[in-house]
């Protein structure tokens, strides 16, 4: 339609706009000394010599950002509300569903929360303009993300157990330490490492594998408000993405010295969080009544062939695709059923409810995983469900050894073996340490004095710092209650309520 | 080279910016799911305002693409007029 009224010429232009937002926002300070005022900018060895260069290729200018900003969160709390006045807890699949979102609101939300102090404090430790504005608005999205989750996912709280007290759980509960220590590990790093780890190695390369199947997830199992949360998160994180290639490509073009450091660090934190995206392979190929695709299928398309066009294109500054994501590839067909398998094993210490897979269920997760599914977990969730069948579920009643790293239970296997469980060690100072995989075994011993003091909670319970000797002491210090949060789904409270409801439902129908 | 890709959200708004892409980049191919909308294609993808205010009726600035966007692959250059993604920076654009 050529009819359209042209734009304004007085306007100014996009990048016009952008360099008014930043010229003369940062400059040599004479009062005090520059390496006085930004203390952590060299020691991590990063060599920066013009900070002008760092180009933000959204120029989102602060008058855009709040009226973008005001208008998602508009739209969310008209979902939110509207949610909540039509009982939309109604419409989910099924109740196990909400297990997820257990997961999600210990495990994830909490993160956002140290997003948020994160980029807080690196907003003010950049020299450059630039990066310290896109640092700050990401610091205000963060905190937006932590709490419309939770606005969100308490209208859930009100009817299902296990979503009561959150940021307790984070901070205590032993599988809640994987993501916990993970945000910690690059929030006690450098700027430089935090925004590697976080904007790049977390957002830009592996988000899309926790963001985009959840929601997708979400939505396919009827649960409207959080696919509004998390779109309404994930609009924001397309700007965090960029952020996280511009800072790798601005350190590799503003000195090559700088090259063997950023690679080392994609190392590290590709495969830190992969570790913790074990949980999210197990909420897609587990935990949602519905399946969109399968771990593996999301792995291939997010990050074998992503990834290789990212890699390839990093390529020209001698940066290599990240050590282990072979290993990786070759765990994608049993990873999800490793971890499903441990937190069967451990479910009267979860805060959340297992089953085992219902025999649909099993003929998608066979149909996906051909290769190894009925070879080697059928046959285990058999025996499982004969021993239930028996009176004799199964409960690991020993607490597992865990990765000094990761802080995962050592369940894994080789990756050439999926039979014989992966243990690697280090000894450091007289004392051994022990871990899941090459990967996790290598960042401890490039930064041993770092990892030595990993709050591990294995070891934390047998030192007695976590409410006392018995399970039961441990769940109340966790402040999750006993015999109503954990434990299988079969039985519990929420699938009686769930039942009552349908029930109705079938009495009155519309 | 390698995809380039932008994942949009099945919204209203979200569905013109599907069919204007679609109509500026041919080679585009398109994956629906429940919710969302990945676009992919080699190399690379641009928006152009122009064609996107055609469909919409109205003036529309590129910024606001951040209401709709869930994720994307490639290096961003955005003006006034268009949102490109690309692989290698600085390569000379190939056109379709
Ligand atoms: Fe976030
Ligand atoms: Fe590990």
């Amino acid at each position: 339609m050529n009819a359209m009224p042209p734009l304004k010429q007085r306007k100014l232009s996009l990048k016009e706009r952008y360099s008014h937002l930043t010229r003369g926002l940062g400059w040599e300070t004479t009062y005090q000394p520059m390496d006085k005022v930004f203390p952590y900018v060299s020691y991590e060895g990063i060599k920066i010599h013009d900070w002008e260069a760092w180009e933000d290729p959204f120029r989102l200018t602060m008058d855009a950002y709040w009226k973008y900003q005001a208008e998602k969160e508009r739209k969310l709390y008209a979902v939110i509300e509207s949610f909540a006045q039509n009982n939309g807890h109604l419409n989910i699949t099924d109740a196990r569903y909400v297990n997820a979102l257990k997961l999600f609101l210990t495990g994830v939300s909490p993160l956002e929360y140290s997003a948020h102090r994160g980029y807080a404090h690196v907003g003010r430790h950049f020299v450059g303009a630039g990066p310290r504005i896109a640092c700050q608005m990401q610091a205000i999205d963060e905190l937006r993300h932590a709490q419309t989750q939770m606005h969100t996912m308490s209208h859930y709280n009100k009817f299902f157990d296990g979503l009561h007290d959150a940021r307790h759980m984070h901070d205590r509960v032993w599988y809640l330490s994987v993501p916990k220590s993970f945000f910690e590990d690059a929030c006690s790093a450098g700027p430089f490492e935090f925004l590697t780890s976080i904007s790049f190695s977390f957002e830009y390369v592996l988000t899309n594998l926790l963001f985009v199947p959840f929601m997708s997830g979400a939505a396919y199992n009827g649960d409207m408000a959080t696919v509004t949360f998390g779109f309404s998160a994930q609009s924001d994180e397309a700007r965090h993405m960029t952020l996280g290639l511009e800072i790798i490509k601005f350190m590799l073009e503003q000195d090559e010295g700088n090259v063997p450091i950023v690679q080392r660090w994609i190392d590290k934190w590709f495969w830190r969080g992969y570790r913790l995206l074990g949980l999210v392979s197990m909420m897609m190929d587990y935990m949602l009544p519905k399946r969109i695709m399968s771990w593996a299928e999301a792995w291939e398309m997010y990050f074998e062939q992503a990834g290789d066009a990212l890699f390839e294109d990093l390529s020209r500054y001698g940066i290599r695709k990240p050590k282990y994501h072979e290993v990786a590839s070759k765990e994608k067909h049993r990873l999800s059923h490793e971890v499903w398998s441990i937190f069967y094993n451990y479910t009267h210490a979860a805060a959340f409810h297992t089953w085992l897979p219902t025999e649909d269920e099993m003929k998608w997760l066979s149909a996906k995983y051909p290769d190894t599914f009925d070879k080697y977990y059928r046959p285990r969730f058999k025996c499982w469900s004969e021993m239930a069948a028996e009176g004799k579920r199964f409960y690991n009643p020993t607490l597992p050894q865990l990765c000094t790293t990761c802080q995962i239970p050592m369940g894994f296997t080789e990756p050439d073996d999926p039979t014989t469980i992966c243990f690697r060690s280090a000894e450091y100072k007289g004392e051994r340490y022990h871990f899941c995989s090459d990967g996790c075994k290598d960042i401890f011993c490039y930064e041993p004095e770092k990892y030595v003091q990993s709050w591990l909670p294995v070891h934390q319970i047998y030192m007695g710092n976590c409410g006392g000797a018995e399970v039961k002491d441990v769940l109340d210090w966790y402040h999750l209650n006993f015999g109503v949060d954990n434990f299988d789904y079969e039985g519990s409270p929420d699938q009686k309520l769930w039942d009552e409801w349908q029930a109705q439902k079938a009495a009155n129908p519309v | 080279m390698g995809k380039v890709s932008i994942t949009l959200q099945n919204t209203d708004e979200g569905r013109m910016l599907v069919d204007a892409i679609v109509a500026d980049n041919p080679a585009a191919e398109v994956s629906r799911m429940p919710a969302l909308t990945k676009i992919d294609c080699e190399d690379r993808l641009s928006l152009r305002r122009e064609t996107i205010e055609e469909r919409i009726g109205r003036r529309y600035d590129l910024q606001e693409l951040q209401l709709s966007l869930i994720s994307l692959a490639g290096n961003v250059e955005e003006d006034d007029d268009s949102f490109t993604l690309a692989w290698s920076r600085g390569a000379s654009p190939k056109h379709s």
